[in-house]
């Protein structure tokens, strides 16, 4: 049964590789007019263009020749070896080089926030829902209105807020730039101070939909029999809310985490550029100012494989937190 | 399983039923608080533009003024008021967000419902293309689309986050109609040889309209931030004028590096404000529905999980 629900979970995670990779292949065929000829014309405006110029680009931005099928065959054999082609804007350095430094800050940044996010929320929401109907659970309405700021517009708010008005914080890049970059104490402490509002933005901007989910399933969970069971056996107060009602309660929060993970990535993208931190929002932003078409490809797929991962890393977790599902 | 508490008497008596909902609603302080937030944006939408000159083509002599008497909200660097700038924003940023609210709450009400009615292989396939869609990251997805297409106006930015959003309700609604597919009076209704687009018609749709209507909030709301977010990265054309590309045009003055606060200040609040409005209105609806449809949950991410 373990086996089979793996399996079945693999399954789709494939699928939905499968689908990324390909909705990836078809973006620059679907537009209108192709990106060959629209950047050459714009190369025209500016000066003269090489002859074999057309060539070189396809062969720069991966688009392959021939039918499509064999286009699409040569597309999936590069992505195989891990060949993005080169990027426009870093010419000539492959995507692949410019986009690996980017991964860790962002997934350090993303991972911990979300972490530290999941937990108060989770523990403030369960708090609400267990006094439900006081004053702690009157303030849950108010979350929504952090829930519907905009993550860019919080960020600078904090960084008006910490870094302008009191000055303590830095606001800009990911690190203080004059330090080498390595694993050396001077550098982790400025890492860690610079990535403070960062991850003070996307806590704030998503504690509020964990906290509100947590206290539903809270209220929907204490009533259930086996709560009444475990409240008429004489257990604690704290014992009930902990080991019978809060642990059932998380599980639709877990089984979320795809919706959840999806709105803090897409609010990390946005918010880097605040930041001009060093990770792939910025360089999302850096390739689509530069019309570097090779380097967007790469970081739409490079963004999906990191949600599809983590969200197959919460399901197979979520199989052993809720042995229903494994039998289902 | 328990029940949905509308869905005690589907299409019965329509108007007494609307009648003691509406005495209900107004009970609950959320759900006024909501509408009178969302109603006031409403109205500035409508009639805003009326009251205040065209920000774009009135320049004043105050450059990078703060707030005073003659200029509510200050102004910008070259002299356009932005109160009058975050007014007439109002309309296009609400078109936008109910517009593509509105797509998408179609879109997953097909998909949805009918994928869950149909069941079968249908709903298979359905079920795996919602799961899919949900999984895939769409902020990323929605800059390389609009950067490829090139034209960022309304009716585009419109129809690209419509398309990118619809997928968690339709989950959403899906897992409901799992659940309604068997209650007796479908049941009945199946019985009595209706034809399946009158079931899903007259006796899903009705049951579900309270879910639907607060998917379309959360859809709204979606939409707004995801506009907003293109529009800051420079990704929406800059003929529109709404709430997100006022902050992109203050981040583009670097407006916060000269700490000019009420630059940035007004528009993302008008996002949040709004958006909390939507999301009062969401918690009214919940309350009306309570209790049965906070018993009503675990079940459905019971569906939900099995599938």
């Amino acid at each position: 049964m373990r086996l089979r629900y793996i399996g079945r979970k693999l399954g789709f995670y494939l699928v939905a590789a499968w689908v990324a990779i390909t909705v990836n292949f078809f973006l620059p065929r679907l537009i209108p007019g192709d990106p060959v000829s629209i950047i050459i014309s714009r190369q025209t405006q500016s000066g003269t263009v090489p002859a074999g110029e057309a060539a070189a680009l396809r062969k720069l931005l991966g688009l392959g020749s021939g039918s499509l099928l064999s286009q699409y065959g040569q597309y999936l054999d590069q992505l195989v070896h891990l060949n993005f082609g080169l990027s426009i804007t870093e010419f000539p350095t492959p995507v692949a080089d410019v986009v690996r430094p980017a991964i860790a800050w962002t997934l350090v940044l993303v991972g911990l926030a979300t972490f530290i996010s999941f937990c108060l929320g989770v523990g403030l929401g369960a708090l609400a829902g267990w006094k439900r109907g006081t004053r702690i659970d009157a303030l849950v309405p108010s979350t929504t209105l952090l829930t519907a700021m905009p993550y860019f517009w919080l960020a600078l708010l904090l960084v008006y807020l910490f870094s302008q008005k009191w000055n303590l914080l830095p606001a800009q890049q990911g690190y203080d730039p004059s330090l080498d970059v390595g694993w050396n104490s001077a550098f982790i402490g400025s890492a860690i101070q610079h990535s403070i509002l960062p991850a003070m933005t996307l806590v704030i901007a998503s504690v509020g939909g964990w906290l509100l989910g947590m206290r539903n399933m809270t209220v929907a969970t204490l009533s259930e029999d086996f709560v009444v069971a475990a409240e008429a056996r004489g257990l604690s107060p704290v014992r009930v809310l902990t080991r019978y009602a809060a642990r059932n309660a998380v599980l639709p929060s877990v089984s979320g985490f795809a919706v959840s993970i999806g709105f803090v990535v897409s609010g990390q993208i946005v918010m880097e550029q605040v930041f001009n931190y060093p990770g792939l929002g910025s360089l999302l932003f850096q390739a689509v100012s530069n019309e570097d078409y090779p380097l967007m490809q790469a970081l739409f797929l490079t963004i999906s494989f990191a949600v599809l991962g983590s969200n197959l890393l919460v399901d197979l977790l979520y199989g052993l937190i809720d042995p229903r599902t494994r039998e289902a | 399983m328990a029940t949905v508490a509308v869905a005690a008497e589907p299409g019965a008596g329509a108007g007494a039923g609307a009648l003691s909902a509406l005495r209900d609603a107004l009970r609950s302080r959320r759900l006024i608080l909501g509408l009178v937030v969302v109603g006031f944006f409403v109205l500035v939408a409508a009639f805003g533009p009326l009251f205040v000159g065209d920000p774009n083509h009135e320049y004043t002599d105050a450059l990078n003024a703060g707030p005073s008497a003659a200029h509510w909200f200050g102004t910008t660097n070259i002299g356009q008021d932005i109160f009058a700038q975050t007014v007439d924003a109002t309309r296009p940023t609400l078109l936008i967000g109910a517009a593509a609210g509105l797509i998408a709450t179609a879109i997953s009400v097909v998909i949805g419902i009918g994928g869950g009615y149909l069941g079968g292989i249908a709903d298979e396939l359905l079920a795996l293309l919602t799961n899919v869609a949900l999984v895939i990251p769409t902020l990323p997805l929605v800059i390389v689309a609009s950067k490829f297409m090139g034209d960022n106006g309304l009716t585009p930015t419109i129809f690209v986050i419509a398309f990118t959003s619809w997928a968690a309700s339709a989950r959403v609604l899906r897992g409901q109609t799992l659940s309604l597919r068997n209650r007796d009076y479908v049941l009945a209704a199946r019985a009595l040889d209706e034809p399946r687009w009158r079931i899903i018609l007259v006796e899903l749709l009705p049951n579900e309209m309270p879910i639907i209507v607060s998917q379309f909030t959360f859809s709204m709301v979606f939409a707004i931030l995801g506009q907003a977010g293109l529009a800051f990265l420079g990704l929406q054309s800059a003929d529109m004028l709404t709430w997100g590309n006022i902050l992109y045009f203050a981040q583009n003055a670097q407006a916060l590096d000269s700490g000019q606060w009420w630059w940035f200040a007004p528009s993302g609040l008008c996002i949040a404000v709004f958006g909390a409005g939507l999301a009062l209105i969401n918690f009214g609806l919940d309350e009306l529905l309570n209790p049965r449809l906070r018993v009503y949950r675990p079940s459905k991410a019971r569906a939900e999980r099995s599938s």
